[in-house]
């Protein structure tokens, strides 16, 4: 095996800028696959630790109606817990409502949540700071989607728990910026005790966010989501972008697979002399055709260091200053920073460079096989057709 | 009495052309004895080299059989076969068919590494078989920096290195000039007298006939001839 390995290397050496143009091509693959990779990567971690500090806390007890992705249920969802049952949990209560930001009429969601919570990093505080009567938060992109900017009053219609509509004006006191699109995507937050002055909902919450320290227990009428539930559809969305990319990179892959298959076809042509030549020195068929699929395998060997030279520093700068992507991807109703930082680990450096030599020395041992069949004789003449 | 080193019995070897066969080798019987400087001659097309491939294990016979150093050629498993020319055969090439990105030292090398044989004692036998062709001076240089005649060398010195008992060369100064030529031939006649290796050549250059002790005459796949030369002298041309 050190022999075939030492031969191979040297007559890929020896081969030069055909050499060197199959390594770049593989090389751009791999720089390609763990870029991309690593992309994901970072937008996952970034994604899931953005969600919990933002939104879910360490994790959401809902209440036994609730269901977060059907308005409808949002009216009767409510309840309260004792004080022992609510320790380590910060009550949200959620209700429908309409507002009308320069006439125009706007479903929105209104949610309540104590000024003094620290459990996401929602800054509700601020509201604190504000003189106006009735003083909401809301987030940036919102406040664009609606046109509304700070200190602007616009009118909020809602309905109490009697069904009973009325209607105030409502002052935007402060506007913050998340990452997270389902904290302020339709989305108005105030103080919980007024929200619930509004709804005549004393003391009632739709779902409550635990902190570190809180033990899930069995309460009745409510049901405990962890994160990874909650992240559920995060991580599936992640999951299903990174099947998607795969079929991009099977195709880049195929493409350097492709060069590489094309050399070793054309080198069993162009080299016949040659393994004429290593059969009548006393190797074996076989011998000759595991130098030929190493070959083919070391291409890809070259690539990952190739790779990893070239793409060392564009991993390095990516993973530390990040990936600018703006708001552009705003509308895929994930969380997406503005800027993602790659996390390129060693396991996908190195599982990615494995998937590249085991698929290149598979092509390559498929016209290598050619050589276990090759008369050597018409070897030696260069006849074999 | 001497060793029997090659020997062939009614050797038949059949090419399928067209719809029919082309018979390349009929009925071939002859033996070859350790140490020969033999020569098998004739025209283009008359078997010479299918005659040395079947010799040296790289073809079969259709009928008959080839025996070399005891081994039943058509017995032969690939690998049996590739340890008989690994171990006891060399070969010489009309084209030299030296490996183009190797240097001259790792050419000769190349014999001894499918050998086994450790590093110290390759160096030491390569450069002895480079000194046998007096190319010691160019152990570093790739075969495309040399002259026909230095390839042709090397290509001795690949095929000598591992001191086989058989060395099958064929048509191996159809392309050097007469100096080469005689240089090369004279090379291998010393090489055969010093190591007693037998030399087997597929030729149809007089330059080498008239160094060789005997001939075979072939014509259509057929011994026409077998010729024993006593020399006394050969001639430089």
């Amino acid at each position: 095996m050190r022999i075939a390995i030492k031969m191979a290397f040297k007559n890929l050496i020896g081969a030069g800028l055909r050499t060197w143009l199959n390594v770049s091509v593989l090389a751009f693959c791999f720089i390609i696959i763990v870029f991309y990779n690593g992309f994901l990567n970072g937008w996952q971690e970034q994604g899931r630790l953005d969600a919990k500090n933002w939104e879910y806390g360490n994790g959401q007890l809902f209440h036994a109606d609730f269901d977060p992705y059907d308005v409808f249920t949002i009216k009767n969802s409510h309840g309260t817990l004792s004080e022992a049952e609510s320790e380590n949990l910060t009550p949200v209560l959620i209700q429908q409502a309409t507002v009308y930001p320069n006439g125009r009429m706007n479903p929105t969601i209104i949610k309540g949540i104590p000024l003094d919570q620290d459990v996401i990093n929602l800054p509700i505080n601020l509201l604190t700071k504000s003189d106006a009567n009735l003083p909401v938060l809301i987030g940036e992109r919102m406040a664009q989607s609606i046109n509304v900017g700070k200190g602007d009053n616009i009118l909020l219609r809602w309905r109490d728990r009697n069904g009973t509509y009325d209607a105030t004006n409502i002052t935007i006191a402060e506007i913050f910026d998340s990452n997270v699109t389902t904290i302020y995507n339709g989305q108005i937050w105030m103080p919980i005790e007024i929200l619930r002055q509004m709804t005549r909902l004393t003391n009632e919450a739709t779902m409550y966010i635990a902190n570190e320290q809180y033990q899930p227990s069995q309460v009745d009428g409510w049901e405990f989501h962890n994160l990874t539930e909650l992240l559920k559809d995060f991580d599936s969305a992640v999951q299903a972008e990174r099947i998607g990319s795969m079929i991009v990179y099977s195709i880049l892959l195929a493409l350097g697979l492709l060069a590489v298959f094309d050399t070793q076809v054309l080198s069993i042509f162009r080299r016949q002399r040659e393994i004429g030549t290593y059969i009548a020195l006393g190797m074996t068929r076989q011998q000759v055709m595991k130098i030929f699929t190493i070959e083919g395998g070391m291409y890809s060997v070259f690539a990952g260091v190739v790779g990893l030279i070239i793409g060392a520093p564009l991993f390095y700068y990516t993973s530390s200053q990040g990936i600018n992507i703006g708001r552009s991807i705003e509308g895929m109703g994930v969380h997406l920073s503005d800027i993602i930082y790659p996390i390129y680990g060693a396991t996908l450096i190195i599982g990615t460079f494995f998937v590249l030599v085991f698929s290149a020395t598979l092509v390559s041992f498929i016209p290598a096989r050619k050589i276990s069949t090759l008369n050597p004789v018409n070897a030696l003449k260069g006849k074999v057709q | 009495m001497s060793e029997k080193i090659i020997s062939t019995e009614n050797l038949v070897k059949r090419y399928p052309e067209g719809e029919g066969w082309f018979t390349a080798l009929n009925n071939i019987s002859l033996t070859f004895e350790k140490g020969e400087f033999a020569g098998v001659v004739g025209p283009s097309g008359s078997g010479k080299t299918t005659l040395l491939n079947i010799i040296g294990s790289l073809d079969t016979p259709t009928e008959g059989s080839a025996t070399v150093m005891g081994k039943k050629i058509s017995d032969l498993s690939h690998t049996q076969a590739a340890q008989l020319r690994n171990l006891n055969i060399g070969f010489i090439f009309q084209v030299y068919n030296l490996l183009p990105v190797y240097t001259v030292f790792e050419n000769v090398e190349f014999a001894l590494i499918l050998q086994n044989r450790s590093a110290s004692e390759r160096k030491k036998k390569v450069m002895q078989a480079l000194e046998w062709v007096g190319l010691e001076n160019m152990a570093n240089k790739r075969p495309s920096k040399l002259s026909g005649g230095e390839g042709q060398r090397v290509a001795i010195a690949r095929a000598m290195v591992k001191e086989p008992e058989l060395v099958l060369a064929d048509e191996p100064t159809a392309n050097l000039d007469a100096t080469n030529a005689h240089a090369i031939i004279q090379t291998m006649k010393n090489l055969n007298k010093e190591l007693n290796t037998t030399f087997l050549f597929s030729t149809h250059d007089e330059k080498v006939m008239q160094y060789l002790n005997r001939l075979v005459h072939l014509e259509d796949g057929e011994v026409a001839e077998d010729e024993i030369i006593k020399q006394t002298e050969n001639k430089i041309v």
